[in-house]
């Protein structure tokens, strides 16, 4: 794969993904654009159904054919890949980008050894001779901190637990040295005492092999501190993107601070009331015709049941944002939370 | 913890929205849970254990037929012509279990025709194994048109009733075309027009077996990773689905066996005087009444052996059955 330092290794413009049903074209992504710089991570955040799964397979390429509508421009290392097969998709797989996905337990083949899964992978792309690739595939466990790799090379997902699961699941991913890792919820199913060390093993990885990294999440507390730039996504659509430093302490969109809100803080006293978010995200076949948030924003006023908000830049470099009354100039007091604390 | 199964058991039937007896919340209390965790641990099982002795001892003595002291099954002793089991056990040539009613030794007639017996069961199942897996794997996997292809296909075959599609293509494959006669052998023909019948039995488990295990994420991921179809086929679903397969396998031979001796008595078995379980009934029914032993022998020979199977693919069934909440 050829290098273009120039250019930003993932440029993401207006992509939008529907799902043809009974009932109508589903918009599950509707216009969304980023662009992704080698080495960096940038974070995606939303609830489930806001559109984030499927952003990232839209961008990995992993959507059927049939049944899904798709439009905008995607481009890896300067090649468009939008509208790719999964055929030509396959150069791509593996060795340029590679994926880690939500359920360790039933992301790895329960029939096959966990070497054998590791060095399937490798296989696939070096060609390389078995030795090789068992060697290969013992340093891959250990950069990804699984104890006693030799030991577990010969043994059955089943025999493993959650963490050191989605461990395994980080190092095929890794196993061909992808340029972009795509990590679609990693952590969700896992214990909270186990996320914290998935994670930092991811961002380690990342660091020594200057990988860029897509992570999608629910949870506001993983990106912090981990992704370089936050795209909150709702209903579909980016309503903010700032660097996440920005995002935290000059959030603009009442969707974020909602979010924001929602995340359990170990400050406040035992048994203070969660504050959740009322109600639920759009019908994504007929979306209303404002602002898609506006039916659940505690701000909401006439204007935002009626128009759509464009996605306006904010103060600093690199805020975007997609609402008619921002959020006032009073900063929220919550810092960033870490993975830890849930 | 008596607990547990109880709780799943009315959390079942809550979910399945079915009234919940107290009465039959004690009964399955005691006796489900328990239960469920010795099949887990004992494994097969004494029924299973039987099924297995009994096939070894029938597949044993069919394969070394040749080198047991065995009569000639086609040689014709007038003495012992439909005489009972046992009725010569004194002499020295033995003749355990009698002759039929041309005199030749049961016994002999019941190995040598066991060995032609499982060779066509189990050949004409393999033809389906092989053939029918690839479609089911092919249409399970790639779904679309592809898929709606296979299932027509599978869907005409099982339209067909087996006994008449099977009695058809022997008597096709038996014959050259204009003639009466000539064209395969007729135990190559049994062969393969057992095995067509079981081609769509097959090929359907395999497909719905495959339809599931493609959706499974691990598919994805292999997927993600730059693997082939081919590939992700072979080393990602196969592996799964093959314990479904052997198991209705397993039942096919029973099934094949069965078969070849409704065919033996249609009269499109092989050649009757090649003894096969199924021409051995065949031929013995005329006489079921002077020497029932000549029926009797056969089809407990057939009684055993496809319950045998039965048992055993019940039990690979629940030995493979490692899904992940069984763990």
């Amino acid at each position: 794969m050829s290098e273009h330092p120039g250019i930003p290794l993932l440029e993401v413009t207006d992509v939008a993904t529907g799902f043809e049903t009974a009932r109508g074209l589903v918009r599950s992504v509707d216009g969304v654009s980023f662009s992704l710089e080698r080495g960096h991570t940038i974070g995606i955040v939303g609830e489930s159904g806001s559109g984030k799964t499927v952003l990232s397979r839209s961008i990995m390429g992993l959507l059927p054919h049939k049944g899904v509508v798709r439009s905008g421009s995607i481009r890896f290392d300067g090649t468009e890949i939008g509208e790719a097969s999964p055929k030509e998709m396959r150069k791509f797989w593996g060795d340029a980008m590679a994926m880690v996905f939500q359920d360790p337990m039933t992301s790895l083949n329960p029939v096959m050894k966990i070497g054998r899964q590791i060095t399937e992978a490798i296989h696939t792309h070096l060609d390389v001779t078995k030795q090789f690739a068992d060697e290969l595939a013992v340093s891959l466990l250990e950069s990804v901190r699984v104890p006693d790799p030799e030991r577990r090379m010969g043994e059955y997902p089943h025999q493993l637990s959650g963490g050191l699961r989605q461990r395994i699941c980080i190092a095929i991913a890794l196993a061909c040295g992808p340029q972009l890792l795509l990590a679609d919820e990693p952590t969700t199913a896992l214990d909270v005492t186990v996320q914290a060390q998935v994670l930092d093993v991811l961002a380690q990885q990342q660091r020594e092999r200057f990988m860029a990294v897509i992570l999608v999440t629910h949870d506001l507390g993983v990106v912090a501190g981990r992704a370089d730039d936050v795209l909150v996504m709702y209903a579909g659509q980016v309503v903010e993107k700032a660097p996440t430093a920005t995002l935290f302490r000059h959030m603009k969109m009442p969707y974020t601070e909602a979010l924001l809100r929602s995340i359990p803080k170990l400050t406040e006293p035992s048994h203070t009331r969660l504050a959740a978010i009322p109600g639920r995200p759009p019908d994504l076949v007929s979306p209303p015709p404002g602002c898609r948030f506006a039916p659940r924003c505690p701000y909401a006023q006439d204007k935002c049941r009626e128009e759509m908000p464009p996605l306006v830049d904010g103060d600093t470099p690199g805020h975007q944002f997609r609402c008619w009354f921002p959020v006032g100039s009073t900063p929220v007091s919550i810092g960033p939370s870490t993975g830890e604390i849930a | 913890m008596p607990d547990e199964p109880l709780q799943q058991f009315v959390g079942q039937a809550v979910d399945e929205g079915r009234p919940v007896d107290p009465g039959t919340i004690e009964i399955s209390a005691v006796t489900t849970g328990p239960e469920v965790r010795r099949l887990r641990k004992k494994g097969l099982g004494i029924a299973g254990w039987l099924s297995i002795g009994w096939i070894t001892l029938v597949v044993g003595l069919a394969v070394l037929a040749p080198v047991l002291p065995l009569d000639d099954p086609k040689d014709v002793t007038t003495a012992i012509a439909r005489r009972g089991p046992f009725a010569d056990a004194g002499t020295a040539s033995g003749h355990l279990l009698g002759g039929d009613f041309n005199g030749r030794d049961m016994l002999s007639r019941l190995i040598w025709g066991g060995r032609t017996t499982l060779v066509v069961a189990t050949l004409s199942v393999l033809i389906g194994f092989v053939l029918g897996g690839l479609l089911g794997l092919i249409g399970g996997y790639f779904r679309g048109w592809v898929d709606t292809v296979v299932s027509l296909l599978l869907d005409v075959l099982l339209a067909v009733p087996a006994v008449i599609l099977a009695l058809a293509l022997v008597t096709i494959l038996r014959t050259q075309p204009g003639t009466t006669s000539g064209g395969l052998d007729p135990e190559l023909a049994l062969i393969l027009a057992l095995g067509v019948v079981s081609i769509p039995v097959l090929g359907r488990i395999t497909r719905a077996s495959t339809l599931s295990w493609s959706e499974r994420e691990f598919v994805t991921a292999a997927r993600a990773q730059g693997a082939k179809h081919r590939r992700v086929i072979v080393r990602e679903v196969l592996p799964n689905v093959l314990p479904a397969m052997y198991s209705i396998a397993l039942l096919g031979i029973a099934v094949a066996i069965v078969a070849e001796g409704t065919l033996a008595i249609l009269g499109a078995s092989v050649e009757p005087d090649t003894p096969t379980w199924g021409n051995m009934i065949a031929i013995g029914r005329i006489q079921l009444e002077r020497a029932p032993h000549i029926v009797f022998e056969p089809a407990l020979m057939i009684f055993f052996t496809v319950l045998a199977l039965n048992f055993l693919g019940d039990a690979i069934r629940a030995l493979f059955d490692v899904r992940e909440g069984a763990l």
